[in-house]
C-alpha cells in the first residue's frame, strides 16, 4: 500500500477530492461561458446561475418541497412494494417466472409516454407523481433483493436445516440477510432515477414542483433559472443518495467494513 | 459385542443418477466412540455426513440409531460443514448462539447467554463481539465447532473440520479438540484425508476407497486416552500410520 491511496482512504479526502471535481467542472464552465461567444440565454457562466437561483430561493424552496416529498412517499412505498414482490418471487419459482417478464416490461414503457398518460388517467395531483417514481424506482431494488436471496452460502442454509429451521426461519435467518448489500444497491440505484422521474411527472402536468419551476423557466427563455432548478435537482440527489449510503454503513456494517479490509 | 451401536448402517449405497458415489456398505459406531473416515479426496465421504444429516438420501439400505430408524430418531446429529458457514453479520457469540436459537428453539438473547458460558472452554471469550471477517482461520473453526456443540445432540458429524488450516494451526486445533472431546465424549463420526489427524484423535478408523467409495479396512488405534503428540512417535501409532497408507494406496487403485 502506497502512502497516496493510504491517504484517500482518510475521510478528509473522501470528501476534498469530489469537491475538489465539482470545483473543476464549476470554473470551465464559468470561464467557457464568458470568454465564449455564447449568449447568456443559450449558456449563462455558472456565477449568473448561482445569482439568479439565489435571488429568485423563495420560488425555488417553495417548489422543492413538493417535489421532495413526491420523492420520498413514492420511494418509500416502492421499498415496501420492492420487498414483497421480491419475498414473493423468492418462494415461488413459479410466481418467479409469471411475474417477471411483466416487470421487465413495466420498465421499457418510455418515460416520455407514461408521464402524460398519468396525467389523463389520474390528473394533476401527487397521486401520479408518486406512482412514477414507485413505478421507476422498484425495479433495481427488486432485482438487488432477488440476487442477494440468490448469494445465500449454501452450507449456511443447509446447515440451518439440519438444525431443523423451517423455510421462515431460514429466511430471516440467512437468506433476508444475505440480500441486503444487494438492496443497498437497488437503493442506490434506485434513488438516483427517483429525483428524474418525480421532475418528469410533473413536467406532464402539475401545480408545483421542480419540474413546472424548470418548464415555466424554460417558457419564458431564463436559461439560468432553468440551470439554478437543474442545479438544485442535482443537489438533492445527491443528498439522498449519500443518505442511503450512510444508512447502509449503519446497518450492514459487517458488509461494509470488511470489504474496506480486503481492498 | 452385544451393545446395541449408536450409528449403524447396513447395506447403505448413494448414487447420483448413473453416478456411484457410495458403494454398498455396512458401518457401526458404538456410543462414546470417536470414529474417523478416512478417504482420497472427492471419494464421498462428505455424502455419507449429507445422508446422515438429512440432507440427501440413501439410494438403498437402512440407517438406525440406538436400534431405532433414522427417520424416527428426531435429529441426533450436529453436523459441522467443511466450509465453516459461519454468519458475516453474526457477531462470535451469536454465530455460537445459532445452534441453541435454531436446534434449540431459544429466542436470540436466551441463545446469547447461553453461548457466552460455551466461549471460554474454545478460547473465545475476548471475541465475543468479533465478526468472522476479523478471525483467523483457527479461530474460525473454533466457533464453528462451538456452534456444533451448542445445537445439544448427542452426536457430531465433522466433516474436515481443519483441513484448510495450516499445519500447525492445524495440530493446535486438533489437541484442543481431542481435550474438549475428553469432557462429555460425544459420539463422534470424523471425515478427514490427514492420517496423522485420524490416529491422533480416533478410536476407531474406517478407511474408504476411490469412488464409488467402499471401506477397505478397519483399524482399532490402541493409544491411550488423553492422546499426546508424542504418542505420535511411538511404535504404534507409527506402525497404525503406516497401514493406514497402504490401506489407503490400494484403496486408491495405484500400485506401488
Amino acid at each position: 500500500m502506497t502512502i497516496a491511496e493510504g491517504g484517500f482512504r482518510q475521510p478528509l479526502n473522501r470528501v476534498v477530492a469530489p469537491l475538489l471535481m465539482i470545483g473543476v467542472f464549476v470554473g470551465a464552465w464559468e470561464i467557457y461561458a464568458r470568454n465564449s461567444s455564447i449568449g447568456d440565454t443559450v449558456l449563462p457562466p455558472f456565477s449568473r446561475v448561482a445569482q439568479a437561483g439565489w435571488a429568485d430561493r423563495q420560488s425555488l424552496v417553495a417548489n422543492t418541497l413538493p417535489t421532495l416529498r413526491e420523492v420520498l412517499v413514492g420511494f418509500v412505498i416502492s421499498v415496501i412494494f420492492a420487498f414483497l414482490i421480491s419475498i414473493l418471487l423468492d418462494v415461488s419459482p413459479r410466481a418467479n417466472r409469471a411475474v417477471m417478464p411483466l416487470l421487465i416490461g413495466s420498465q421499457t414503457i418510455p418515460l416520455v409516454v407514461l408521464a402524460p398518460l398519468f396525467v389523463i388517467w389520474f390528473g394533476f395531483g401527487f397521486f401520479p407523481k408518486i406512482l412514477l417514481v414507485t413505478l421507476v424506482t422498484f425495479f433495481p431494488i427488486v432485482v438487488g433483493l432477488i440476487d442477494g436471496y440468490a448469494s445465500s452460502e449454501r452450507d449456511s442454509v443447509t446447515l440451518l436445516r439440519t438444525m431443523g429451521a423451517g423455510t421462515l426461519t431460514v429466511f430471516g435467518l440467512v437468506r433476508l440477510p444475505s440480500a441486503m448489500p444487494g438492496f443497498f444497491t437497488g437503493l442506490r440505484i434506485g434513488i438516483t432515477y427517483a429525483v428524474v422521474a418525480a421532475i418528469f411527472a410533473e413536467y406532464a402536468g402539475a401545480v408545483n414542483g421542480l419540474g413546472v419551476y424548470i418548464q415555466g423557466a424554460s417558457g419564458s427563455f431564463r436559461t439560468d433559472l432553468v440551470l439554478a432548478g437543474v442545479l438544485v435537482a442535482a443537489t438533492l440527489t445527491l443528498v439522498l443518495y449519500a443518505l442511503t449510503v450512510l444508512v447502509q454503513r449503519l446497518a450492514i456494517p459487517w458488509y461494509t467494513q470488511s470489504r474496506e479490509v480486503s481492498q | 459385542m452385544t451393545k446395541i451401536p449408536a450409528i449403524s448402517l447396513r447395506r447403505l449405497s448413494k448414487s447420483f443418477g448413473d453416478l456411484d458415489v457410495l458403494g454398498v456398505m455396512d458401518l457401526d459406531v458404538g456410543r462414546g466412540e470417536f470414529v474417523s473416515i478416512l478417504g482420497p479426496s472427492g471419494c464421498g465421504k462428505s455424502t455419507l455426513l449429507s445422508i446422515l444429516s438429512g440432507i440427501e438420501e440413501a439410494t438403498t439400505g437402512e440407517i438406525t440409531i440406538h436400534g431405532a430408524p433414522l427417520n424416527q430418531s428426531g435429529q441426533p446429529f450436529a453436523w459441522m460443514p467443511q466450509n465453516d458457514a459461519l454468519l458475516p453479520w453474526r457477531t462470535v457469540v451469536d454465530n455460537v448462539g445459532l445452534g441453541y436459537q435454531v436446534a434449540g428453539r431459544l429466542s436470540k438473547r436466551a441463545a446469547r447467554d447461553q453461548a457466552r458460558l460455551l466461549l471460554p472452554a474454545f478460547g473465545l471469550e475476548e471475541f465475543s463481539r468479533a465478526l468472522p471477517y476479523q478471525l483467523s482461520g483457527g479461530m474460525r473453526q473454533r466457533v464453528a465447532l462451538a456452534r456444533t456443540i451448542a445445537q445439544g445432540r448427542d452426536m457430531l458429524l465433522l466433516d474436515e473440520p481443519f483441513g484448510a488450516l495450516d499445519a500447525i494451526t492445524r495440530t493446535e486445533l486438533q489437541l484442543w479438540l481431542e481435550q474438549i472431546w475428553g469432557v462429555d465424549r460425544p459420539t463422534v463420526i470424523l471425515i478427514t484425508h490427514d492420517v496423522r489427524e485420524a490416529v491422533l484423535l480416533s478410536d476407531r478408523i474406517y478407511v474408504f476407497s476411490d469412488r464409488p467409495a467402499q471401506i477397505v479396512a478397519e483399524f482399532e488405534v490402541p493409544l491411550d486416552r488423553p492422546r499426546t503428540i508424542e504418542m505420535l512417535a511411538g511404535a504404534q501409532a507409527t506402525q497404525l500410520e503406516l497401514d493406514l497408507l497402504r490401506a489407503l494406496h490400494v484403496g486408491s487403485g495405484d500400485t506401488p
